[in-house]
C-alpha cells in the first residue's frame, strides 16, 4: 500500500552522516582508479599519488606532518591501536617493547566511546591497572582527579576530546600538559571533535590523535590515526609494509580519496558551520524549553559541540520517543537502556550522575550541514506531540517525584 | 525510503504501539475491581494494569492499562489488555509472556522481558481484585517473594527454573530473564539457586 511520504529530518550526525556532494563526486571519479598504491608501474603510482595527496591534505588539515598519520579502517580501529601499546611485548622489528614494563599503566574517563573502554577493559584482564576519572554533571573530567591518579607507572592518558552523546567538550590542551608533566603520553579519541571544531596537534601537544571520515561527510572505513614523531607504536594489524609498517593491509584508496575530499570541503564549510548550527541549537533549546515541561539538558551549556543537544524527559521512556518521532520522520538516538540491546543506560549519562530514569528518558538531537532551520521547527512542533502522547501512556505523570 | 519500511519489531508491534488499544486516560475516574503495578521506571519499564470483574462468572470485562516503556513494553501491555478481556480470573491468571509475545508475532530475544511485565503486572491486578474480596486463599503474590524488583520475578520461579533444569545463573537467567535489567538481585537470587539445588537435587554422600 503506497503511503503519504513523510518529511525526512535526519538529526543523527553523531552517528554518522551523508557524503557531502563533493565527496561523492571525488569517490566516483576515484572508483576508476584500481591500482596498488604498493606497486611500481603506473596503475600504482597513479593510486599511490591520490594517497599521498591526502595524507599531505589530512596532516595539514591537523597541523601535523604527512608522515605523523596513519590511514587506518575506523576510527575505532586508531583507538584500539593506540590502548594495545600498553600489552606490546615487543616483537621483531617493533620499537621494543613500545612501553617500559614498568610504564604500562592506563588512565582514561568514565566517558569514552566503547572502542576505548572495551579496549582498555581488555587489557585489564591481562594485568594492565587502569584507572578511570570521572566527569562533572556536564561531562568535564576531573582534572584534580587526574593529576592525583598519574604517577610514574602510568603509560598513556585516553581522553575524548567531544563526547559523542552529550557533545562536551574536554580542555585538552590544559589535560596534555598535565599528563605530559608526569611523564606520560597522551592520546585523545577525537572522532566527533576534529571538522567540527578547530583542532592543532601541536597546540593541544597530543601523542596520538584518533578521528573517522564518516563523521565529517567522507564515507565509511576509513580512519586516521596521529602519531607524533618519535612517539613509541605497535602495529595493531601486521604483515604489510604499508603505512611505513604501522598498518598492514593494502590501502583502502577510494576511502583515502574520500576522507581527503571531505577534509578539504570542512576547512571551507566548518567555521561558518558550527556558528549557524549554534543558532539553531539555541532555537531549538528555546523551543523544546517554552512547549514541554519537565525537561533536563545534559551536557555542558556553553562548552559543547554546537551540533549536540541531549535532552530527558521526566516521564517518558527514549526508545518509545525515538521511534514515535522515526514515524514523523525524525531521526534521533537515546541514551535509553531499551534501545541499545544491553539492558543499562548510557555510561556517559550515567558517569554525569544523573538518576536512571533521566537516563531512560534522554534523546540526543545532532545536527549537521545540511539542517535547517524551517527543520528546527518541524521537530519542535513534532516532540512535543510524540512527548505528549508517550506521556499519555506512561505510568508516571510529568513532574511527579519518584523513587 | 519509506520510513515505515522494515521496522524495528513485527508488524503487529508497531500496530499497537502506533494504535494502543485500552489505554487508561483517567485513573481517578475509573472504577477498577483490582490494580497492579509492576516493575520500576530506574529499570526502564513500568506497568500498571486495572481491571473490572464481573463478580458472578468470574470473568475480567474489561482491562485498562498505562506503561512507562519502549515500543515493545506498550505493545505488551495493550496485547495484554486484549487477551484479558472475556477471560474467567483462572484462566487470565495462566497468561504467560510466551502468550503476550505469539500475540505479537514475537519478540527480539532482549524484548522478551517486556512480555514478562506485562502478565506479572495483570496477576498482580487479579491478587488485588482477590485480596479486595478477602479471597486470600487465592492470592498467590501473598505466598511468592519478588527477588527482581525489575521484572517482578518471584522465588517461585528461580524454583521452578532449577526444576526445569536451570543449574547456574546463567541458565538462570536463560529462563527467568532474572538480573537482566539492573543486576541488583544477582546475589540473593544465586543464594536461591543453590538453596534449591540442594533441595531437590542434593549431592548424594558417599
Amino acid at each position: 500500500m503506497p503511503r503519504a511520504k513523510v518529511k525526512q529530518v535526519y538529526f543523527d550526525h553523531n552517528a554518522t552522516t551523508p557524503l557531502h556532494p563533493e565527496v561523492k563526486k571525488a569517490l566516483v571519479a576515484a572508483m576508476e582508479v584500481f591500482g596498488n598504491p604498493s606497486s611500481l608501474h603506473q596503475f600504482g603510482r597513479e593510486a599511490r599519488k591520490l594517497v599521498e595527496d591526502t595524507r599531505g591534505k589530512v596532516a595539514a588539515f591537523i597541523n601535523a606532518s604527512a608522515e605523523e598519520i596513519i590511514f587506518m579502517g575506523s576510527g575505532s580501529e586508531a583507538n584500539n591501536t593506540v590502548i594495545n601499546l600498553s600489552s606490546c611485548q615487543g616483537y621483531r622489528k617493533c620499537e621494543i617493547p613500545a612501553l617500559k614494563p614498568n610504564k604500562r599503566e592506563i588512565i582514561t574517563t568514565k566517558i569514552e566511546h566503547p572502542c576505548v573502554l572495551e579496549s582498555v577493559a581488555c587489557m585489564e584482564e591481562r594485568g594492565t591497572k587502569v584507572k578511570y576519572i570521572g566527569v562533572d554533571s556536564y561531562g568535564k573530567i576531573n582534572l584534580n582527579q587526574l593529576k592525583e591518579a598519574l604517577s610514574e607507572d602510568i603509560g598513556i592518558v585516553s581522553v575524548m576530546a567531544a563526547n559523542n552523546e552529550i557533545g562536551t567538550i574536554q580542555d585538552i590542551s590544559e589535560v596534555a600538559k598535565i599528563v605530559h608533566a608526569a611523564g606520560a603520553l597522551f592520546h585523545t579519541d577525537a572522532v566527533q571533535a576534529v571538522g567540527k571544531i578547530p583542532i592543532d596537534v601541536e597546540e593541544i601537544d597530543a601523542d596520538y590523535l584518533s578521528f573517522s571520515a564518516h563523521k565529517i561527510y567522507g564515507p565509511k572505513g576509513i580512519g586516521v590515526l596521529y602519531v607524533k614523531k618519535g612517539a613509541p607504536f605497535c602495529p595493531f594489524i601486521r604483515g604489510g609494509h604499508q603505512e611505513k609498517g604501522r598498518r598492514a593491509g593494502t590501502e583502502n584508496t577510494l576511502g583515502i580519496i574520500g576522507l581527503g575530499k571531505a577534509i578539504e570541503m570542512r576547512k571551507n564549510e566548518m567555521t561558518d558551520e558550527a556558528k549557524r548550527l549554534a543558532f539553531f541549537k539555541k532555537k531549538l533549546k528555546a523551543g523544546i524549553q517554552k512547549n514541554i515541561s519537565d525537561i533536563q539538558f545534559n551536557g555542558h551549556p556553553t562548552e559543547s559541540l554546537s551540533s549536540t543537544l541531549n535532552v530527558s524527559f521526566g516521564g517518558a521512556e527514549g526508545e518509545a520517543i525515538l521511534l514515535y518521532l522515526d514515524l514523523e520522520g525524525i531521526a534521533v538516538s537515546t541514551g535509553s537502556a531499551c534501545a541499545s540491546g544491553s539492558l543499562d543506560p548510557s555510561h556517559v549519562l550515567m558517569a554525569t550522575g544523573i538518576p536512571q530514569e533521566q537516563a531512560h528518558g534522554s534523546i540526543r538531537m545532532s545536527m549537521g550541514r545540511e539542517t535547517t532551520e524551517e527543520e528546527i521547527d518541524y521537530v519542535v512542533e513534532r516532540l512535543t506531540k510524540v512527548i505528549k502522547r508517550v506521556r499519555q501512556i506512561s505510568t508516571v505523570a510529568p513532574g511527579e517525584k519518584h523513587g | 525510503m519509506d520510513n515505515t519500511s522494515d521496522w524495528l519489531y513485527t508488524e503487529k508491534v508497531k500496530e499497537h504501539f502506533m494504535h494502543p488499544r485500552n489505554l487508561l486516560l483517567e485513573e481517578s475516574s475509573y472504577q477498577a475491581d483490582g490494580r497492579g503495578v509492576i516493575g520500576n521506571i530506574k529499570c526502564g519499564d513500568e506497568m500498571l494494569v486495572m481491571i473490572k470483574v464481573d463478580k458472578e462468572k468470574n470473568i475480567i470485562t474489561d482491562c485498562k492499562w498505562k506503561t512507562y516503556g519502549c515500543a515493545s513494553a506498550i505493545a505488551s501491555t495493550s496485547v495484554l489488555s486484549e487477551l484479558a478481556i472475556g477471560k474467567t480470573l483462572d484462566e487470565a491468571y495462566k497468561l504467560s509472556s510466551h502468550d503476550i509475545a505469539k500475540a505479537l508475532g514475537g519478540l527480539p530475544e532482549h524484548k522478551i522481558h517486556c512480555s514478562v511485565l506485562g502478565d506479572k503486572a495483570l496477576r498482580a491486578a487479579i491478587d488485588d481484585y482477590y485480596t479486595r474480596k478477602g479471597m486470600l486463599d487465592k492470592v498467590r503474590e501473598e505466598k511468592e517473594h519478588i527477588i527482581c524488583q525489575c521484572l517482578g520475578i518471584t522465588d517461585a520461579e528461580i524454583e521452578n527454573a532449577v526444576l526445569e533444569g536451570a543449574r547456574n545463573y546463567y541458565q538462570l537467567q536463560e529462563r527467568t530473564k532474572i538480573g537482566t535489567v539492573c543486576g541488583k538481585c544477582k546475589e540473593k537470587s544465586m543464594k536461591l539457586l543453590d538453596e534449591y539445588k540442594a533441595k531437590y537435587f542434593p549431592i548424594p554422600n558417599k
